[in-house]
C-alpha cells in the first residue's frame, strides 16, 4: 500500500470513528467496513416516467486511490425487495450479483420464500452487465425491458457528518453554515436497476427495501 | 460396435459439447455457480434510520429483523430515543410538522421499508409530497432533522435542524445511470 494511500484511508477512517451515522453507511458492528455494507438506498421516477429506478450503495466512504481496488463480493447478494399489498413482506425481488467481472440480475420475480434467507432464482427473468472498471465510462445493459449499471460512482450522499457527531458528542451547540458534506470526494459502489412500473404492481403505492446477504 | 468407433463418436461429441459452449453466453450458463443460501446481514429501507433510532446493542438486530416485525420489536425503542434525543418531542403534547406525536412517528419510521409512489413525483418530501420515494437530489438529512428536532412548524431548534449541506458535491446525470463518475 502507498503512504498516500494510507493517508487518505486513514483520513476516512478518522472521519468515520467519530459516531455511527450516515444514510446507512456504517451503519451497526457486523456490517461495518464489510463488503456486504449497505450504505444507501433510491428509489425514484425515470427519465422515462413508465420507469422506476433503483439504486444500492455498498462499501461507502472510499477515497479515489482506494476505488481502483474496490470490488464486489462474489459471496453477497444484494436484493432489492418490492411489497405490492402493503403488508412489509416483499411480492417481488430483483436480485444481483457478481461474477467473473459481470453483474447478474434475476427478476422481478416472487421470492421462493420471503425472509432473511434467499437462493438466487436462477429460473427467473436473467439480465446481465460487465462491471464497469474505475476510469472508464458507465457500461450500461439494456436488456429484458430493464437497464442495469454496476460499478464505482461518486457517493450521491451529502451531509455535514463530522458536525452531526460534535454535536451528539457534546462539543457543538449546533451546525455551523454553511456546512461541510464529509462525503465530498468519496466513491461508493453502486448497482443500478431501472425497471418498466408496470412489472412492479403498476400504480399506487409499493414499499421497498435493499438487503445485503452472504453466502453461508 | 469396434472400439475405434467408439473412440471416435466420443471424441466427435466432445468436440461437439465443446464448440456449443465457447459459442457466446452458453459457457457462462453451463459453467456459472449461483448456488447455496445467502443469509441476511444488513437493510435499509428509509436514511439514517437504524444509524439515528436503533440504540448500539441492537443495531444488528434490527439488520436482521423483518420489516413486517419491526415495529412490534422496535417502536417503543425509538420512542425513548427520539425523545431523549430531540427537545422538540420533550412533552407528550409535541408533535412535529406531519401532525405526528412521537409514537405516531416512531412507529412509522420503525418499520424501515421505503414507501414510493408509481403514480408520480418521487420524492422524500418537497413541502408538496411526502414519502413518495427517495430521489439523488433530496435533502433527506435536513428533512429528518426538520421531523425530528423542528418541531409543529419547523421553527424550532433551528442551529439542530439544518446541517446547511444542501447538494451533492457533483451533479446528477438526467439519463441513466443518474449518478455521477466516481472521483
Amino acid at each position: 500500500m502507498k503512504k498516500t494511500k494510507i493517508l487518505a484511508v486513514t483520513i476516512f477512517s478518522a472521519i468515520i470513528g467519530l459516531v455511527a451515522i450516515a444514510a446507512d453507511h456504517i451503519d451497526a458492528p457486523a456490517t461495518q467496513g464489510t463488503s456486504a455494507d449497505i450504505t444507501d438506498f433510491y428509489a425514484f421516477q425515470g427519465e422515462d416516467t413508465n420507469n422506476l429506478v433503483f439504486v444500492a450503495n455498498i462499501q461507502g466512504l472510499l477515497s479515489p486511490t482506494a476505488t481502483a481496488s474496490a470490488t464486489f463480493d462474489e459471496n453477497v447478494l444484494v436484493e432489492f425487495n418490492i411489497d405490492t399489498n402493503n403488508d412489509n413482506i416483499e411480492d417481488l425481488v430483483i436480485q444481483a450479483i457478481p461474477r467473473d467481472g459481470k453483474m447478474y440480475f434475476f427478476g422481478p420475480s416472487a421470492p421462493a420464500s420471503p425472509g432473511l434467507n434467499s437462493f438466487v432464482n436462477v429460473s427467473a427473468t436473467k439480465s446481465e452487465v460487465a462491471i464497469t472498471p474505475y476510469g472508464s465510462n458507465a457500461i450500461v445493459a439494456t436488456q429484458n425491458n430493464m437497464k442495469f449499471f454496476a460499478g464505482p460512482r461518486d457517493d450521491p450522499f451529502f451531509m455535514d457528518f463530522a458536525q452531526y457527531g460534535a454535536i451528539l458528542a457534546g462539543n457543538a451547540p449546533g451546525f455551523n453554515n454553511p456546512g461541510a458534506d464529509t462525503f465530498a470526494g468519496s466513491n461508493v459502489l453502486s448497482i443500478v436497476v431501472e425497471v418498466p412500473k408496470s412489472s412492479i404492481g403498476g400504480s399506487g403505492t409499493i414499499n421497498t427495501w435493499v438487503e445485503a446477504k452472504a453466502k453461508q | 460396435m469396434k472400439l475405434p468407433i467408439l473412440k471416435y463418436l466420443a471424441i466427435a461429441t466432445f468436440s461437439l459439447f465443446v464448440f456449443s459452449c465457447n459459442n457466446d453466453d452458453n459457457m457462462n450458463q453451463m459453467t456459472t455457480d449461483f448456488s447455496g443460501t445467502f443469509v441476511q446481514k444488513d437493510q435499509m429501507g428509509r436514511p439514517a434510520v437504524n444509524t439515528v433510532f436503533v440504540s448500539s446493542a441492537s443495531k444488528n438486530t434490527f439488520n436482521t429483523t423483518v420489516p413486517s416485525q419491526q415495529g412490534a420489536a422496535f417502536q417503543s425503542m425509538f420512542q425513548t430515543n427520539l425523545m431523549g434525543l430531540s427537545p422538540a418531542f420533550a412533552n407528550a403534547v409535541d408533535k412535529n410538522a406531519l401532525g405526528l406525536d412521537a409514537a405516531s412517528f416512531t412507529r412509522l419510521l420503525a418499520t424501515d421499508v421505503l414507501n414510493v409512489s408509481l403514480d408520480g413525483k418521487t420524492t422524500f418530501f418537497d413541502g408538496t409530497n411526502v414519502l413518495t420515494g427517495r430521489a439523488l437530489a433530496d435533502d433527506v438529512i435536513t428533512v429528518e432533522l426538520l421531523l425530528i428536532f423542528g418541531g409543529e412548524d419547523f421553527s424550532e431548534n433551528p442551529t439542530l435542524s439544518n446541517d446547511n449541506v444542501d447538494a451533492n458535491d457533483k451533479p446528477f446525470l438526467t439519463s441513466f445511470p443518474y449518478l455521477a463518475s466516481p472521483w
